[in-house]
C-alpha cells in the first residue's frame, strides 16, 4: 500500500512540475508573439516598450481608437530595452523608449531587419526625485544624489543631508531604484554618475514607474526617482540643483523646456525604416494639438509648437 | 462476435499506448526544457565563466558600462533565506491543518475548509505581490520599526501563505490514503485519537507527507512574481529578517526581457536557470534517499 501511494505521489509530483513548466513556456512565447490577428478586420499597430510612457501610450491609443475605429493600437510596457528588443525582432511596429537607442542596438536592428530605426521625439519627461511627504527635505543637488546612489557613495543616513527625518526613526536612507532594463534607470545613472560609474548595490529595484512612487509614499525612510507624471499626495517632489550653492528648480513644464531643471529628458518613439501608412498617420496625430494635449494631461511635457510642426513635416517626407 | 473482440483488442492496445505516451511526454518535457535552458547558457559556461567569481561574489552588475560582474552569491542567499523562512512557517501550519482536516473535524467543517483552502491557492501571485508591496510593507514598518517593509520576512510570509494550500491538500490526501483497518486496529488496542494519529497514521503516511512538504518547497523556490515585489529586489546578503533580498527567479524575470539574445547577460540568466534546476534536483534526490533510508529501517 505504501509503495503504491508513494509512486502515485511521485508521478503526480513530476506531472505537476512538467505542467507548470509547459504553462510557463507557452505563456512566455505568447507574450513575445505579435497578435496581429484582429477579430474584426481591424488594422493593428503594435506599440510596446517604456514603462514610463505606458500610461501616455495607452491614453493616446484609447483616444485614437475613438477617432479612427478601423485602427487598433495595442500598447504594452516592459521597459525601454524590451520595446527595442521587440522592434528588432519585428514583433512591434512602434517602440516606446525613455532613452535614446544605443549604437549597438541600432547596429543589431540593421543587421536583423536591413532597415534603419527612425527616431521620433514625442514629448519630454522631467524625472522627479520623490521622498515621503513627511520628510522635511525640500531640495537636493546632483552631487548629493551621486553620493547616495553611486558605487562607493558616502551618504547613507538622512542626517548626512543636514536634516532630521523624524518620521524615519532608524535614520537609514532607503534607496529605491528601477530594474536594469528600464530607460529611466539608464538615464538616471548617466545623468548622475556619467558613463563609467555604477549604481551602488542594495537599492530596492522595483519593476515599474508607479511602484516606485507607491513604495516611497508608504515608506518614510525612502528616496526614489520616477517620471513626474506619477506623483500622488503621499509623496513630495524635491527641487533639484546641479551643484552645491546653485539654485534648485522643481520639475515642471517650463523648467524642463528651458533647461533649468537638470534631469529632464526626451521621450522617443522608434519605428523601423519606412513605417506603414497606419503607423505614420498615428504618429502624425500624436504630433497634432490633440495628441500633444494628452502629453500634458498625463503629466509629461508637450513639445513646443515649433518642434511638433517640424517633426510632423519630417513624417511627410519619410512618405 | 469476432469483429467485436478484435475491436476491443485494438482499442485496448491503442489506449494503452496513449497512456504510455502521456507518461513519457512528462519526462520528455522535463529533459527537453533542461536541454534548452542548458544550451542557451552553455557558451558562456564553457568559455567565459569564472566559476569562483560566479559562486562567491555578491556583486551583480550585468548592465554596467565599464565593468560587468556576474556574481550570484547574494541571489542564492536571497532564495535560500526566503524559502527557509517560508518553510519554517508553512510546514507546521500546513501539516497541522492537513491532520486537522483529515482526522479531527466533522464532515461539514471539512468541506468548508477545503473550499477556503482551494480559494487561497487560486489567488494569482501578482495579487500576493501587491499585498506584500502595500499592506505587508506598512505593517512591518509599524510593527518592527523597520526602515522598509520589503524584506525577507515579508517575502517569507507571502510564500508561506502560497505554499500552505499545496501542503494541506497533498498532505490530507496522504492521510486519507492510510487504510481504515489501521485506524480500527489502533482504536481496538485502546489508543486515544491523538495517540492513533501520532503513532499510527503519521508513520504510515510519511512518504506522502514528505511529498507534500517537497511540493511546498518547490512552490516556494520557483515562485517569481510575488517575491519580486515583496522582497524588495535588492542585491544584498541578508543579516536579519528585516533585510531586503533578491532571489534567483526574480532576477531572471526582471532582466531576461531586456538582455539581447545570446549576449553574456542573457547566457548568465540561463545559467541561473540551470542552477535552479540543480537545486530542485538535489532537493528531490535528497528526499528520495531519506525515504529509502526510512524504508530500510
Amino acid at each position: 500500500m505504501t509503495v503504491l501511494r508513494e509512486s502515485s505521489g511521485r508521478s503526480l509530483h513530476m506531472a505537476c512540475i512538467a505542467l507548470a513548466m509547459l504553462v510557463a513556456v507557452t505563456a512566455c512565447s505568447r507574450e513575445g508573439e505579435p497578435t496581429d490577428l484582429p477579430a474584426t478586420g481591424k488594422v493593428v499597430v503594435q506599440n510596446t516598450g517604456s514603462d514610463t510612457m505606458v500610461n501616455l501610450a495607452q491614453w493616446w491609443a484609447e483616444q485614437y481608437a475613438e477617432l479612427v475605429p478601423a485602427v487598433s493600437v495595442e500598447v504594452s510596457g516592459g521597459g525601454s530595452g524590451t520595446g527595442i528588443a521587440a522592434l528588432i525582432n519585428g514583433t512591434a511596429d512602434i517602440a516606446n523608449c525613455s532613452r535614446q537607442m544605443e549604437p549597438e542596438e541600432i547596429r543589431k536592428a540593421q543587421q536583423n531587419t536591413g532597415q534603419d530605426p527612425q527616431e521620433f521625439v514625442v514629448g519630454y519627461d522631467a524625472l522627479a526625485v520623490y521622498v515621503h511627504r513627511d520628510n522635511p527635505l525640500n531640495e537636493i543637488n546632483l552631487e548629493q544624489l551621486a553620493e547616495i546612489y553611486g558605487e562607493d557613495g558616502r551618504i547613507d543616513k538622512w542626517s548626512q543631508l543636514g536634516i532630521e527625518n523624524t518620521a524615519c526613526k532608524s535614520d537609514e536612507l532607503i534607496r529605491v531604484s528601477r530594474q536594469s532594463n528600464s530607460g529611466t534607470y539608464y538615464y538616471f545613472r548617466a545623468a548622475l554618475l556619467g558613463k563609467e560609474r555604477d549604481f551602488r548595490l542594495g537599492s530596492r529595484d522595483l519593476h515599474g514607474s508607479k511602484d516606485v512612487v507607491e513604495l516611497v509614499g508608504r515608506t518614510p525612510c525612502a528616496i526614489g526617482y520616477s517620471g513626474m507624471g506619477y506623483t500622488n499626495d503621499r509623496v513630495k517632489m524635491l527641487k533639484i540643483a546641479r551643484k552645491t550653492g546653485e539654485p534648485a528648480y522643481g520639475p515642471a513644464i517650463e523648467t524642463a523646456l528651458d533647461g533649468s531643471y537638470p534631469i529632464a529628458r526626451p521621450l522617443y518613439m522608434y519605428t523601423l525604416g519606412r513605417p506603414s501608412k497606419e503607423t505614420r498617420k498615428y504618429l502624425q496625430w500624436i504630433y497634432s494639438d490633440a495628441g500633444q494635449a494628452i502629453v500634458e494631461e498625463t503629466g509629461f511635457v508637450p513639445l513646443p509648437e515649433k518642434e511638433s510642426k517640424k517633426a510632423s513635416a519630417r513624417l511627410e517626407k519619410v512618405e | 462476435m469476432e469483429d467485436r473482440r478484435r475491436f476491443g483488442f485494438i482499442s485496448e492496445l491503442l489506449i494503452e499506448w496513449i497512456i504510455r505516451l502521456c507518461g513519457i511526454s512528462a519526462i520528455v518535457f522535463v529533459f527537453g526544457i533542461f536541454f534548452f535552458v542548458f544550451r542557451e547558457g552553455s557558451g558562456f559556461l564553457f568559455h567565459k565563466l569564472n566559476i569562483v567569481e560566479f559562486f562567491t561574489s555578491p556583486e551583480w552588475y550585468p548592465s554596467s558600462v565599464s565593468h560587468k560582474r556576474y556574481g550570484v552569491l547574494a541571489l542564492i542567499a536571497g532564495t535560500c533565506s526566503v524559502t527557509a523562512l517560508a518553510m519554517l512557517i508553512a510546514v507546521p501550519f500546513g501539516l497541522g491543518a492537513a491532520i486537522f482536516v483529515s482526522e479531527f473535524c466533522g464532515p461539514k467543517l471539512k468541506e468548508t475548509f477545503k473550499i477556503v483552502i482551494e480559494l487561497l491557492a487560486a489567488i494569482p501571485s501578482v495579487v500576493w505581490g501587491f499585498i506584500g508591496l502595500t499592506l505587508m510593507n506598512e505593517l512591518i514598518i509599524e510593527l518592527f520599526d523597520a526602515p522598509i517593509g520589503l524584506t525577507v520576512l515579508n517575502g517569507g510570509v507571502i510564500l508561506a501563505l502560497m505554499s500552505v494550500p499545496v501542503i494541506v491538500s497533498i498532505g490530507e490526501d496522504a492521510l486519507k490514503a492510510v487504510p481504515d483497518s489501521y485506524r480500527e486496529a489502533a482504536e481496538a488496542l485502546g489508543a486515544t485519537h491523538w495517540q492513533m494519529t501520532y503513532k499510527v497514521l503519521l508513520p504510515a503516511a510519511k512518504n506522502g507527507l514528505l511529498a507534500a512538504v517537497l511540493l511546498g518547497v518547490a512552490r516556494a523556490v520557483g515562485e517569481t512574481m510575488a517575491v519580486l515585489m515583496a522582497t524588495g529586489h535588492a542585491v544584498t546578503i541578508p543579516h536579519s529578517l528585516l533585510d531586503s533580498v533578491r532571489t534567483l527567479t526574480a532576477t531572471i524575470a526582471a532582466e531576461l526581457g531586456e538582455a539581447p539574445v545570446h549576449s553574456d547577460h542573457y547566457q548568465v540568466l540561463f545559467l541561473i536557470g540551470v542552477l535552479l534546476f540543480t537545486i530542485t534536483f538535489v532537493v528531490n534526490i535528497t528526499a528520495d534517499l531519506i525515504v529509502k533510508g526510512i524504508r530500510r529501517e
